[in-house]
């Protein structure tokens, strides 16, 4: 299956590609990274007249469909959002479609003819949950989180995975791995998003009330798919106990990682080195850990 | 900019020719290229930097080594009634009938100064030195302006990526001629940031050659300072004789061809 990683697996969230690639293997999938591929243009322009930032994703779906493939798919988040958002302007627009298509004039046109999902996609639609049950190997029971969406996954409408309002296939996933699910208000709630670059204050609020709500609801982490709201909802943690003092803290896991665990891929694949928070100590804790696989300890 | 009258139509309007002689013996025919709007008729076989000189142009900036690699004569051209802007060397590109053409010998391009002793081997170090790197929005303008075919965006890409290796073989053609900032979208300096991306590579992320490494030992260690001495010492003649008898490895040899003075090896 087509794959496009994105910038940020690269280099801020190896863990959650890692992860991931290492998961579905397990599961039979194999993630088959583009051999050429750009910046997804991180953001989907609004503006009606700004077509030049369109032409970064629409250039990887052509990649796509260089590769022969229709689908392609994606696990971070926003890189889901843009490169399906520029995928729906193509079929939906066709005068800004000719203009971008005429302005890369280098590339094969692009028809709108490759499918954009986002990996909890490939899990829930082409898996099936029954099947990936079949695979569980540690059930990752005792250990209790909350989903958290964020916005890119389910807004805009016609680009949502799930229902807009009351998305739920994160915790329909996260429950066949046996994971305690705790009810969340916020899952789909802003994490302030790229205001962290020019409003960090407004994001540090943010994050405290969705961290605040996660941690009274009994939560000992947070999942989520999205590397951008990983690095708001953990870089804040240390200016919330700053400004409010008394914040116990809790961990950021990707999905991918509690996946890759539950079928059994060893904890050093899933990189919990690089995660906000103490992720190994806390699955420890809960006897998720195979005993013997202590990364880093040796005799 | 508006083209001036006389340039409009090279076909029916017939131009002033700046410089009349008469075709040189061999030269085969003169074509029209208009070199910064101006009419030149000029040998069709010339590159364009022997073109322009044949119309009279001096080079003192422009110019370098005449051989396609030092990156001092980017030139950028259209043909009459093409939209499509074209790059070539000066040096390497031949003439075409009816060429409009200007050089760019230089670009401004800021480049990041930096304690190179000090740099890490991590994609960060470059991401704090260009954080315009950022700004590319895939347009691909740098590609088609590189008269090196070298793919500028997907070095880039490649940069954003944290990939520095990748981005220092994709970049390894570039002779740093500038055109791809001339055209980007996000005013980057590409070459730049490709060339640290080189030296980073070069010397902080590819295995070392331990070949080179015992040779450079050896050259501190004072091995060559008699024979540089000696050299330093010898006259014109000597120096000379010296040169013309050199041994050379023959243009095919065997894989294991060693000269027969193998004193310095
Ligand atoms: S990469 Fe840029 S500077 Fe290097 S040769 Fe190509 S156009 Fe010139
Ligand atoms: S010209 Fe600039 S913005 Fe366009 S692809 Fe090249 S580096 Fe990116
Ligand atoms: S003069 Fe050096 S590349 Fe043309």
């Amino acid at each position: 299956m087509s794959y496009y990683p994105g910038c940020t697996l690269k280099t801020k969230a190896l863990n959650f590609e890692a992860s991931a690639i290492a998961a579905m293997a397990a599961l039979g999938v194999n993630l088959v990274e583009l051999p050429r591929w750009n910046c997804c243009g991180t953001v989907y322009s609004m503006a009606e007249d700004d077509l030049a930032h369109h032409i970064a994703p629409v250039r990887n779906l052509v990649r796509v469909s260089e590769q022969g493939s229709g689908k392609v798919v994606t696990l971070c988040s926003f890189c889901y959002n843009t490169l399906k958002r520029a995928d729906l302007l193509m079929r939906n627009s066709p005068e800004k479609r000719d203009a971008i298509n005429a302005f890369m004039d280098e590339e094969i046109d692009y028809q709108g003819d490759v499918e954009v999902v986002h990996l909890l996609e490939v899990l829930r639609d082409d898996l099936g949950w029954e099947e990936i049950a079949r695979e569980v190997k540690v059930p990752l029971e005792g250990l209790k989180v909350v989903p958290y969406y964020g916005c890119t996954l389910t807004r805009p409408q016609e680009a949502a995975i799930d229902s807009v309002e009351n998305p739920t296939v994160l915790q329909e996933l996260l429950r066949v791995l046996g994971v305690t699910v705790l009810d969340f208000p916020l899952a789909t709630e802003c994490c302030g998003s790229f205001e962290i670059v020019s409003r960090p204050d407004s994001v540090t609020e943010r994050a405290y009330a969705i961290l605040g709500m996660a941690l009274r609801k009994g939560a000992e982490a947070i999942v989520v798919s999205c590397p951008l709201c990983a690095h708001n909802l953990g870089q804040q943690q240390p200016k919330i106990a700053e400004k409010y003092g008394n914040f116990p803290g809790i961990p950021i896991i990707y999905f991918t990682q509690l996946l890759a665990l539950a079928v059994g891929i060893s904890p050093e694949l899933c990189r919990f080195d690089l995660n906000f928070g103490e992720v190994e100590a806390l699955l420890e804790k809960k006897g998720l850990l195979p005993q013997c696989e202590r990364s880093g300890v040796g005799e | 900019m508006s083209v001036p009258e006389e340039n409009k139509d090279s076909s029916t309007v017939e131009a002033p020719v700046a410089k009349k002689k008469g075709v040189p013996e061999g030269v085969g025919k003169l074509i029209p290229v208009y070199v910064m709007g101006k009419r030149y008729e000029v040998p069709e076989t010339l590159t364009i930097m022997k073109a322009m000189e044949y119309a009279g142009f001096k080079f003192i900036r422009g110019c370098g080594c005449r051989g396609g690699i030092c990156g001092a004569c980017a030139t950028v051209y259209r043909r009459a009634g093409d939209y499509r802007l074209r790059v070539g060397l000066a040096c390497q590109t031949v003439v075409e009938p009816n060429m409009y053409l200007t050089q760019i010998p230089f670009y401004p391009a800021n480049r990041a100064s930096c304690d190179f002793s000090q740099l890490t081997s991590s994609p960060e170090e470059i991401f704090k030195l260009y954080p315009e790197l950022f700004r590319c929005i895939a347009c691909n303008l740098c590609t088609k302006a590189c008269p090196m075919d070298v793919e500028v965006m997907d070095y880039i890409a490649a940069l954003k990526q944290g990939n520095i290796a990748r981005a220092a073989t994709l970049s390894f053609n570039c002779i740093q001629c500038g055109l791809c900032a001339s055209r980007c979208m996000g005013e980057l300096p590409q070459y730049h940031i490709a060339q640290l991306a080189r030296r980073i590579y070069g010397s902080k992320i590819a295995p070392q050659a331990e070949h080179l490494v015992e040779v450079a030992a050896a050259g501190s260690s004072g091995k060559y300072d008699a024979y540089l001495e000696a050299l330093m010492k010898m006259s014109e003649e000597e120096l000379r004789r010296l040169y013309q008898e050199r041994e050379m490895e023959p243009e095919i040899a065997p894989e294991d061809w060693v000269p027969n003075n193998k004193e310095y090896l």
